[in-house]
């Protein structure tokens, strides 16, 4: 953490191309030190351009963009973009060198020892999730998931203060990404790098920004928020419309008010049921699954039951995703050690919700 | 640089352009017609395509002048007859032309050779319906390669004192006469980027799907 | 067959100035000056054009002007015009070596992953290192591809040199062909094969060692690869080739 140093700062940036096209026009905006923050948009809303901008690897036409306090625009590009870490889609890995070297590559550029360059590679494989049996590997024998760990590992190896991700992970499927995003979230808990971030999926830039900028085609900035406040109140229609319809919805995840818990009798295995549904519990009160029906419980009559809401870090989301998901219409609520804490209905939920808007 | 020397010879540079151009260019249409079945086969067959790919490799490696001088002992015709040139270039033709028959016809995609036989052609029919139109922008590359160094490679028999443009360097180097040389040069090129625009031209005309693709 | 083999096979005719093993050095030896004259032009403005991505019509318009220019009349002009010389020798046949190499190096360096270059530069790698250490080693097999052709054209037609008076393998050509001596010609033309095969398989080995394991198998374009025209137009017939024409491009 550096403590609002390495802050980003946009004053009247304008990007116009040499065919006319205006891709960012007149962006304002302060990018926070040690948060993520996501640029959203459709295409040709100018987000990739303002992240290349920040690097040098585009050059605005006019107004300056200072990285802690430094213009970008003085000095060498190269020594600039040594200090900040650069990530990309397809991840950009050079395909003739190893695993290691690549991740070794911007701490030679530095003028690093071999060795000292290599053990920090290896040190950043950990760090990512890689096996040190990949380091002497080349791209080519990775799977898209492992390589953008590596471009993540590149970028990191010189512990540049600034990280730029552009749609880092739109190339991978749809499982690959969510653990990918989730790894981010850890190791930004750790690091506390000042992130940008692009993406134009609106549920990346929700779940990853400590603040998100939604860009409108033209290179305007629509709305520049927190994730949660973004939701609630979109600016305009165009973000209206661009947060989208399940917004709602997608507003829960960031609700934790509580939701009273109803009470619920479980039984264990061996012991008699009454009738109806009834939750079935392990010696520790963790929940197995339910049984319908009266009579004595046997394991193999256990169904599966929905998803479970932890009462401590659940969210209203989580909450009716359990409500909703339970064969028996009542949502199971967990502890942090995953005992039973109670039951959860719908209607509590949508009334917990009902009281948040009322508030907000 | 002689100016006066080129209109006063008209006559014997227009015979070695007319000679040169039929030399350099019925190796390329024999070389397709022989290529287009042997490519085929290529294609088909993997055990044909391991041995013409490494042949036709080898066969480059063969200096011209060299094939000029053994084709007649095993032709059994004059040192100085034509047709061993119009041989070795066909030779060179085909050889090139069988890799790239081979590789258009691989590259045609599976999906539209099952649609033409799902939709009744019958696989000859289907080859010069379908296949062969698809192979052709390979095809005519290959061409091009083919027929820009038949028209280069014609002026190599003048060592063996065939005629055509090639003459023109013999002599100019006998008679210790530039003029003679760049005149023949220059028409050599001229002739060679004629030639190529009118395939280029062709490659167009034959394939007017290729126009319109974005 | 014993023609074929008769002047081949006479101890006679390998030893001395004028046998086989020096006829064989001559040979490699313009040959070898030429491909470093070929590569010296070819390699660098290969790689400019290809890193700038700029001026990719020009790789093709001297890729091809190139290859039509006859190599006899080139070489006689040459000799006429400079004189006896090793000189005009090397310049007419490096004029071979050019097309191919040209043609490789800049396919290789252009078509290198933009992912890779994007990523090289924005890690902070000046213009020349992006060039030397990202985009060259991973051009190596487009352009060892173009050397391998080049080599085998440049020797092949090296043997031309004898007709203006100089040594090499087209000695036994060209003065068989004058005394009619088919078996001279036909050693002649079974040794320049023999050496195109073997110099073909030493640099295939070359390659073997000097290109990363990263870049062997899958997906990598083939040495005979299209150029494709900075827009890639649908007309794929604009782009020129790499292939190796008949090596035998004169003598």
């Amino acid at each position: 953490m550096d403590g609002g140093i390495d802050v980003i700062e946009f004053r009247s940036v304008t990007k116009r191309f040499a065919d006319g096209t205006v891709a960012v026009d007149g962006l304002d905006l302060v990018v926070e030190s040690g948060k993520i923050t996501v640029f959203v948009g459709p295409s040709g809303c100018g987000k990739t351009t303002s992240l290349r901008m920040i690097n040098r690897m585009i050059e605005p036409t006019e107004g300056t963009i200072t990285v802690d306090g430094r213009d970008v625009m003085a000095g060498h590009p190269a020594d600039l973009r040594r200090g900040i870490g650069y990530v990309i889609q397809q991840a950009g890995l050079f395909p003739h060198k190893t695993i290691r070297d690549n991740i070794a590559t911007v701490p030679l550029l530095l003028g690093w020892s071999k060795p000292k360059a290599r053990a920090r590679a290896e040190e950043l494989m950990q760090t990512v999730g890689l096996g040190p049996e990949m380091a002497g590997r080349y791209p080519a024998q990775l799977s898209g998931g492992q390589q953008q760990r590596v471009g993540v590992a590149r970028a990191l190896a010189a512990d540049p203060p600034v990280l730029l991700m552009d749609e880092p992970f739109s190339a991978v499927d749809p499982v690959v990404r969510e653990s990918l995003q989730d790894e981010l979230l850890r190791l930004q808990g750790e690091l506390g790098k000042t992130i940008v971030f692009v993406t134009h999926d609106i549920d990346e830039a929700v779940k990853l920004g400590d603040k998100v900028a939604v860009f409108r085609t033209g290179g305007h900035l629509a709305q520049y928020a927190e994730p949660a406040e973004l939701l609630a109140r979109p600016a305009d229609d165009f973000v209206d419309g661009f947060v989208g319809r399940d917004r709602g919805y997608r507003t829960l995840g960031f609700l934790s008010d509580e939701v009273p818990l109803g009470t619920i009798t479980p039984v264990h295995v061996g012991e008699s049921a009454t009738g109806g549904w009834t939750l079935v519990v392990d010696e520790e009160d963790k929940p197995l699954g339910w049984v319908t029906g009266a009579g004595p419980v046997a394991e193999a009559d256990v169904l599966p039951g929905g998803t479970l809401h932890p009462v401590a870090s659940g969210s209203l989301r989580s909450a009716l995703d359990a409500a909703l998901s339970s064969p028996s219409g009542q949502g199971v609520a967990v502890d942090d050690e995953g005992r039973l804490a109670g039951s959860i209905s719908a209607d509590a939920v949508l009334a917990a919700l009902a009281a948040a808007r009322e508030a907000a | 640089m002689v100016w006066d020397w080129i209109p006063r010879n008209t006559a014997l540079i227009w015979g070695a352009l007319q000679v040169h151009v039929v030399l350099a260019l019925i190796p390329v249409v024999a070389g397709l017609v022989l290529a287009v079945p042997l490519g085929w086969l290529a294609s088909r067959n993997g055990a044909v395509r391991a041995v013409f790919i490494p042949a036709a490799s080898v066969l480059y490696t063969i200096p011209s002048l060299a094939v000029f001088i053994v084709l007649p002992a095993i032709l059994g015709t004059q040192i100085l007859d034509p047709l061993n040139v119009v041989v070795a270039l066909t030779i060179y033709t085909v050889a090139l032309l069988v890799r790239s028959v081979a590789d258009a016809l691989a590259a045609v995609p599976a999906l539209v050779v099952a649609a033409a036989t799902a939709m009744g052609y019958k696989p000859g029919r289907r080859f010069v319906s379908v296949e062969l139109p698809l192979a052709v922008p390979v095809l005519i590359a290959g061409l091009r390669v083919a027929a820009v160094s038949n028209i280069s490679l014609v002026s190599v028999g003048a060592l063996i004192g065939v005629g055509g443009l090639g003459q023109l360097f013999t002599e100019g180097y006998q008679r210790d006469f530039p003029t003679e040389i760049i005149v023949g040069i220059v028409l050599i090129v001229l002739l060679a980027l004629v030639v190529d625009g009118l395939l280029v031209l062709a490659g167009r005309f034959i394939t007017p799907w290729a126009r319109v693709a974005a | 067959m014993s023609l074929l083999f008769s002047y081949l096979f006479d101890a006679a005719h390998w030893s001395g100035p004028t046998g086989i093993p020096a006829r064989i050095g001559e040979h490699l030896f313009y040959s070898v000056l030429a491909l470093a004259l070929g590569a010296v032009v070819a390699v660098p403005l290969g790689a400019l054009i290809g890193h700038t991505r700029r001026g990719g019509f020009l790789v093709v318009g001297i890729a091809n002007g190139m290859r039509a220019l006859p190599e006899l009349g080139l070489l006689t002009l040459l000799v006429l015009l400079m004189g006896i010389d090793l000189l005009p020798v090397t310049i007419a046949l490096a004029v071979l070596a050019v097309p191919p190499l040209l043609a490789g190096t800049y396919s290789g360096v252009r078509n290198v992953d933009q992912g890779a270059v994007d990523a090289a530069r924005g890690m902070g790698m000046r213009e020349w290192q992006i060039l030397f250490k990202v985009e060259i080693p991973n051009a190596l097999p487009l352009i060892l591809g173009g050397l391998r052709a080049s080599a085998l054209q440049v020797i092949a037609t090296a043997a031309v040199a004898a007709y203006v008076s100089f040594g090499g393998l087209g000695r036994f050509l060209i003065d068989g062909l004058k005394s009619l001596d088919y078996s001279q010609m036909a050693a002649g033309a079974i040794l320049v094969a023999l050496l195109a095969l073997a110099v073909e398989g030493l640099l295939a080995l070359v390659q073997r060692a000097v290109v990363s394991p990263g870049l062997r198998g899958g997906g990598r374009r083939s040495p005979t690869a299209e150029i494709t025209t900075p827009d890639s137009s649908p007309d794929s017939t604009d782009t020129t080739t790499a292939t190796p024409e008949p090596a035998g491009a004169t003598p």
